[in-house]
């Protein structure tokens, strides 16, 4: 990649569950360094001594391999989400960086059946969510233009 | 199909979501205005709902209960593979025939919502944990990579940055080869007659065939008795 490793550059981040968010981070190689605030800011998960948490749910560093996931006060969010079976995506110049809807939650949500919830727009930019829903049968449908 | 089905039933308890896999800005806007829906039509541009669901074509649909649990994960929302059963050597009797094939697979499987919507869980067509499970086709690494790809791709075409954003959509493709969404997305328009518009050209014609001579039908078929398999 073509961008300066360990400068620190304003990138937008995408997350599964949300719109770009807009960070600072140093982007180096696959690596995608984020302060632990901005890493809670964009995607909910926090690092704390038992590992990196969100919603009760932690996942541990995996021992030895420490320094390719934490330095200091910074995470490798791409790092991190590689190791949860998550898909990685990051535009040539490393400006905008897409992080995919994670193996080990479509594992859980296989396990459990729960539709995962989103929010998106209608026609006049209103915003719905499918937990707007709860307590009606939802028929999910696509269709599309094309 | 859904507006109607919103009249009968909706006061039952359901409501139908319908999500527009549509990524070219407006370009489902004039469809939602004609459909004059009083259920939720929704814009996923970026392919956020078929990510989280593996969703690969339209119409698909998912039906979940009250609890927000899945009782029949995604297939086709009563539509029939009848374009993998038409040639060149088909004649108007048989495109006749396959047309109210697919006219009464749509009923029946209209049927069958309206069964669930009466009888909730207990309604044979609402899967059990372990049918819907065993219905639920899962994505792979190639899939989940797809799909960032797809989505950077659409998020750059929307900044105005078309030629890298579209690489991304390219790679995402080919990465997903059974996503008809995001192929018909990229795919040729046709410029005349009564599918103008419509992806439907010969980069589509072709793709079709490279996938039946791979035995990848277009829909795959709806698991309730007295639907063609």
């Amino acid at each position: 990649m073509l961008y300066a490793p360990h400068v620190t550059r304003t990138i937008q981040l995408l997350e599964p569950s949300s719109a770009a968010t807009v960070v600072e981070a140093k982007a180096s190689g696959d690596a995608l360094w984020l302060s632990k605030a901005d890493l809670a800011a964009a995607t909910g998960f926090e690092l704390k001594p038992e590992g990196l948490c969100r919603d009760h749910l932690c996942y541990p560093v995996p021992p030895g391999r420490e320094a390719e996931f934490v330095r200091g006060d910074e995470v490798n969010v791409a790092a991190f989400w590689r190791h949860r079976g998550g898909a990685v995506a990051a535009s040539k110049s490393g400006d905008v960086w897409v992080l995919g809807d994670a193996e080990d939650e479509q594992r859980s949500r296989f396990d459990t059946l729960e539709a995962p919830d989103f929010t998106l727009p209608d026609l006049s930019g209103e915003l719905h969510s499918l937990s707007d829903y709860r307590g009606r049968k939802v028929l999910l449908a696509t269709w599309a233009s094309w | 199909m859904w507006q109607k089905l919103t009249e009968q039933v909706g006061p039952e308890n359901l409501t139908v979501i319908a999500v527009a896999l549509d990524s070219a800005p407006g370009a489902p806007d004039a469809f939602i205005r004609e459909a004059n829906a009083t259920y939720p039509v929704l814009n996923d541009r970026e392919h956020h709902v078929a990510e989280l669901y593996n969703l690969v074509n339209v119409p698909q649909a998912v039906w979940i209960n009250e609890e927000g649990r899945i009782v029949r994960p995604p297939e086709p929302a009563g539509a029939f593979d009848f374009l993998n059963k038409r040639g060149p050597d088909t004649t108007q009797e048989e495109i006749a025939e396959l047309m109210e094939q697919g006219r009464r697979a749509k009923l029946l499987y209209l049927d069958a919502i309206r069964d669930w919507v009466a009888k909730g869980d207990a309604s044979a067509y609402a899967y059990s944990e372990a049918e819907a499970r065993a219905h639920f086709a899962q994505p792979d690494d190639s899939v989940r990579e797809a799909h960032v790809n797809f989505r950077l791709g659409q998020h750059l075409i929307a900044a105005g940055r078309g030629d890298e954003g579209r690489a991304f959509v390219e790679e995402a493709k080919r990465l997903h080869p059974e996503s008809w969404a995001m192929f018909r997305e990229a795919a040729e328009k046709l410029e005349s007659g009564p599918m103008a518009g419509i992806a439907a050209a010969a980069d589509f014609a072709e793709r079709l065939a490279e996938r039946a001579a791979a035995n990848k039908p277009y829909y795959t078929p709806i698991d309730i008795d007295g639907l063609p398999s």
